[in-house]
């Protein structure tokens, strides 16, 4: 057998659903939070929602190592734009940022991102940066493992245009639905929505997301199946 | 009012007792003595003109451009030393593209005024180095709007709505303060823009002169471009009309 210390030294991996949507007046981030090495949850409350600026968001999947460093290079780089340009740099520009390392280290980087903002010029928008360093605006986006799962959903359920409450609800249910099939992702449900009005975070811990086609009734004891009555003989 | 440097003035590196620095006022001299440049912001774009003297009647009519387009949505004038003028709009040029690769917008005005002006003076911070001879006026339009900025050859550079350099400028500038910016449109500018330059012409100490004029503006889609033939053609009769005017008084 091998050594059951082989996952605690495992890289960390961010199995991971990401999500970003659109909505009429900004956008909606969405993420799970379950970071794990191998099988072992390493971090069963992670935030993977990190802020590149004040208006702009950065969803993080694949290697937390090297999603985490390539975030604070933009971080760094957008600060020092800010400064030059003397006002808050626009979500296309961060987007640009962060595929640029994305493509000049595809070799050595493993990690799948959506940038999500607010600026004056453009409203709400959304970017995918996925594994090769490509850019792509859309308007919505999912990531990591457990949007393999998302996808038929998302067809179906998608329309332009909702309102703040209506993409809320919706990015919740679908990363709650992610949670319940993929192993890799799990924990908690986080949201940040960013509009003209600025940013706000949610939190949806476990106990407070639906079920899906998990209720089993409650048994005390496997004895109860003793005691139920027998199945009455046939008798022809 | 021209003092003589009188020692102070062999090298940039040397400031005068008095906290001058004489070369680069020598500079600035050189883009006075050039033909003028006269820029002006309408409340829809910007306009430029250059007053193009012609040192020889077999120069090609359009050669030796003054007025040069540095990305799509901006364009620079140059008054002063020619060449120098080419190595400004060539380094503006590389910084705009440069800037779209990293940042994937096309470079806002004000960004590329300060680099070519961070750039002008450099070269005046090195003894192996002489200053520009020229100014440039950069004229563009991005998503704050139609800006204008004027780069001297010290290296300072303004957000101006009019601006003016070369022989004619303070002539060129007292026009300008009389035009209401704000409420014209490019289209009536090109006019002006054509009558200042031609009212500011001096007539007895040069002889020819091409006029060159450029915009960017909402008729022209943002994108900075030669005025086209039939306006530079009716700028230029009404131009020489307004003349006649004046002289008739």
């Amino acid at each position: 057998m091998d050594s059951i210390y082989n996952d605690l030294n495992a890289p960390h991996s961010m199995g991971t659903t990401i999500i970003g949507v659109t909505y009429d007046g900004g956008v909606v981030l969405g993420a799970d939070s379950r970071t794990s090495t191998g099988m072992y949850v390493a971090n069963r409350a992670s935030d993977k929602i990190t802020q590149l600026t004040d208006n702009v968001y950065i969803c993080r999947s694949g290697s937390a190592a090297d999603s985490q460093v390539l975030s604070d290079y933009v971080r760094y780089y957008l600060h020092q734009h800010t400064i030059q340009l003397g006002q808050p740099a626009t979500v296309k520009v961060a987007a640009n940022l962060v595929r640029m390392v994305s493509y000049n280290n595809k070799n050595m980087l493993q990690t799948g991102l959506i940038v999500g903002g607010w600026d004056k010029y453009e409203g709400g928008k959304i970017y995918g940066i996925p594994l090769g360093g490509t850019l792509l605006e859309q308007p919505f986006t999912i990531g990591g493992s457990g949007s393999s799962y998302l996808y038929g959903f998302f067809d179906q359920v998608w329309k332009e245009g909702m309102t703040q409450d209506e993409a809320e609800k919706l990015v919740v249910k679908a990363v709650s639905l992610a949670i319940a099939r993929d192993g890799a992702s799990g924990g908690v449900v986080r949201t940040v929505t960013i509009n003209k009005d600025g940013v706000s975070r949610k939190f949806f811990p476990g106990n407070t997301l639906p079920l899906w086609h998990e209720e089993l009734e409650a048994k005390d004891s496997l004895l109860d199946g003793l005691s139920a009555a027998s199945p009455e003989p046939m008798v022809s | 009012m021209s003092s003589i440097g009188t020692g102070y003035d062999l090298s940039v590196t040397t400031f005068s007792p008095d906290g001058r620095v004489f070369q680069i006022e020598y500079a600035a001299k050189a883009v006075d003595n050039s033909g003028t440049v006269v820029a002006i912001k309408c409340k829809d774009g910007i306009v430029m003109g250059v007053e193009k003297l012609i040192a020889s009647k077999m120069l090609l009519p359009g050669s030796n451009r003054r007025i040069h387009s540095v990305h799509h949505n901006s364009g620079m004038a140059v008054a002063g030393l020619a060449a120098d003028g080419r190595q400004i709009v060539t380094r503006a040029k590389s910084e705009a593209t440069n800037y779209e690769r990293v940042y994937g917008e096309a470079i806002p005005v004000k960004e590329l005024a300060e680099r070519v002006a961070s750039y002008v003076h450099l070269c005046t911070l090195y003894w192996w180095l002489r200053p520009f001879g020229c100014g440039v006026i950069v004229g563009g339009y991005d998503r704050d709007g139609p800006q204008l900025y004027m780069i001297e050859p010290s290296g300072i550079s303004y957000r101006y709505f009019g601006a003016a350099i070369g022989k004619g400028r303070q002539g060129a500038k007292t026009e300008i303060e009389k035009l209401k910016l704000s409420e014209m449109t490019c289209r009536q500018g090109v006019i002006e823009v054509a009558r200042i330059i031609y009212g500011v012409h001096d007539e007895a100490k040069d002889k020819a002169f091409e006029l060159e004029l450029s915009w960017v503006c909402d008729e022209s889609n943002r994108q900075h471009e030669k005025v086209p033939e039939n306006l530079l053609e009716e700028a230029k009769v009404a131009a020489k009309a307004a003349l006649e005017e004046m002289d008739a008084d």
